[in-house]
């Protein structure tokens, strides 16, 4: 999939079947497709039969109760390591600014300081070269209430208490417009009055208010009717970050070679949309990079039985 | 069933499908924007006026520059400044100080918060605490002044339970003290004046009313600087002298 279809696939249009495929890749999905019916659903068994890793969970949930921890601590101690909450910060001096804030504060505001411009830029490169929506998976204290959240959900639907209503994924890139346009017109700036992300930064470094009662509603909202809504139809700070991920070097690879199929991976996936490539005769090559909208959360990974999805950092092949 | 019929049937459920995911995601994101549209109500219709921190700019500029991250929080040796909450509209996450329970005292003496925004919000082009301009002091309930009735002060200002601190020179010039540990003892009360941080923004003064001379009166001037040390240490309970948010020497 090219940079302009993984665009449009973040922005909401569904993942069309790709036509251009290398001969490499035609020739496997021709040999897939002699396994058939009994052979294949003995494969995929036997995969299964290997325990399920939580590895990359493990890690990531660390990574996200670190840094957030940092935050808090570091004002506890009054340490001054990292100093205010995820919208901006100093680190070690150094200022950081959340590239949405950020956009948020120069729409509304129509000033552009240098502080700012500093804080956008540094945080800019470091995901960059992080992955983008990395911010949303390793970082962002919501993603993780959001995800125990879906877990009670996929319980509750498994005996049928709940239902999914899903939403138009170009949700998120209408509700992005929007707030800029708010952001723009009324020289509010809007979004932040009701950002989750936010408002949980600040609870835990400055003591929850109010405000913590509008995420737990968003959360029951989220297990009762729409698993994972903020995050997969409503957020501009996933949107935003998509953006600058969508031309970082950390991403997940497809190996097409010892791929079943199954849709494991899909099944635990944030945005399933960019794992189309996954599905049996989709993948125009034997290696797909993962689109823009991937938060590399690495659930992909750790389902997959296969080991076909796998962290990769583009380039660095070349460069060892 | 013939064939042609069974893929008209799964594209007709597919499209109501997403007539109906379409509806839904109109709903839901005008319900989003609608959410977030009721800081409109707040903030417009100043449910909460807030005394904002040293160097806050204009209020509709200072809460669209503002970016939210509590840096001047917690630089604030004294802990005056405080996040905003939901019921404050777009002031939510947005610095403040109630400055009868903590004013700001100047204890950090070059204007820290101002140092530590990082958008301007706070501006940085004051750099002494004498440029500050956060409102005005006024006397409110003139006729409950101690100084106003001829009368002193003894022991803790704003008594033993509470919680506010403060720098007293004489005790630790760089670690402020609660002020219910600090006694005093005096003839006639001037404590707005003895503890005002900002040189002649405040005097005490004859009353040509009172032939005994007894009676003083708080008089403010123009190098107030609007930080609430007087709402804070003041003894009569509620506060004769107040704050006027962003009052400007020479307003009404």
């Amino acid at each position: 999939m090219g940079f302009f279809d993984s665009m449009k696939v973040m922005l909401g249009a569904d993942p069309l079947r790709t036509v251009g495929k290398t001969p490499e890749a035609i020739a496997l999905h021709e040999a897939k497709r002699q396994i058939k019916g009994a052979e294949r659903a003995r494969e995929i068994k036997l995969q299964h039969s290997k325990k399920a890793s939580n590895k990359w969970r493990n890690i990531r949930w660390a990574t996200l109760i670190m840094v957030n921890l940092l935050f808090v601590l570091s004002f506890r101690f009054d340490v001054q390591l990292v100093e205010g909450a995820l919208t901006a910060s100093r680190v070690v001096g150094f200022h950081f600014a959340d590239l949405n804030s950020a956009l948020q504060v120069m729409l509304a505001y129509k000033h552009i300081l240098i502080n700012l411009v500093i804080g956008t830029t540094t945080v800019l490169l470091l995901w960059l070269l992080l992955g983008g929506r990395s911010f949303c998976s390793w970082v962002c204290p919501y993603h993780l209430l959001s995800e125990l959240a879906e877990k009670v959900h996929l319980m509750l639907a498994m005996r049928r208490l709940v239902m999914n209503y899903p939403l138009h994924r170009g949700t998120r890139t209408v509700l992005y417009v929007v707030f800029a346009l708010l952001a723009l017109v009324s020289g509010y700036t809007v979004f932040e009055s009701i950002s989750p992300t936010g408002i949980l930064s600040r609870a835990m470094i400055y003591g929850p208010g109010l405000a913590v009662i509008w995420v737990g509603g968003l959360l029951v909202y989220e297990v009762f009717f729409i698993r994972r809504m903020w995050c997969r139809y409503i957020c501009p700070i996933g949107l935003t970050y998509g953006f600058v991920g969508s031309i970082s070097p950390v991403r997940v690879k497809y190996d097409l070679r010892n791929c079943l199929h199954e849709g494991d991976c899909r099944k635990v996936c944030l945005v399933p949309h960019v794992l189309e490539c996954t599905k049996k005769s989709y993948a125009e090559d034997v290696q797909v990079s993962i689109g823009a909208d991937c938060t590399r959360c690495g659930a992909c990974v750790d389902a997959c039985p296969t080991g076909s999805l796998k962290f990769d950092i583009k380039g660095m092949d070349k460069l060892l | 069933m013939s064939a042609p019929d069974e893929v008209k049937t799964v594209r007709s459920m597919s499209s109501k499908r997403t007539r109906r995911e379409i509806l839904r995601s109109v709903a839901m994101g005008g319900a989003i924007v609608g959410a977030s549209l009721f800081g409109f109500f707040p903030t417009i219709k100043k449910w909460t006026p807030r005394l904002r921190p040293p160097g806050a700019i204009a209020e509709k500029e200072f809460l669209a520059a503002c970016i939210k991250c509590g840096q001047c929080v917690q630089v604030c040796p004294v802990e005056a400044v405080r996040l905003g909450d939901l019921d404050e509209g777009f002031g939510v996450g947005v610095p403040f100080i109630d400055a009868r329970s903590q004013a700001c005292d100047f204890s950090c003496d070059a204007v820290q918060c101002i140092l530590a925004c990082p958008t301007g919000a706070l501006a940085h082009e004051i750099d002494k605490k004498e440029q500050v301009r956060m409102g005005l002091a006024r006397l409110d309930k003139p006729g409950r002044c101690l100084a106003r009735q001829g009368k002193g002060i003894k022991g803790p200002a704003r008594g033993p339970k509470f919680e506010g601190i403060h720098r007293i020179e004489k005790i630790d010039r760089w670690k402020p003290v609660r002020m219910a540990s600090y006694d005093y003892d005096l003839e006639l009360c001037d404590l707005c004046v003895r503890e005002c941080p900002i040189k002649g923004a405040i005097s005490l003064e004859t009353m040509p009313e009172d032939p005994t001379g007894l009676k003083k009166t708080p008089v403010v001037h123009e190098s107030c600087t609007g930080c609430g040390m007087c709402e804070m240490i003041c003894p009569v309970e509620p506060a004769v002298i107040v704050i006027d948010i962003r009052r400007k020497w020479g307003d009404v």
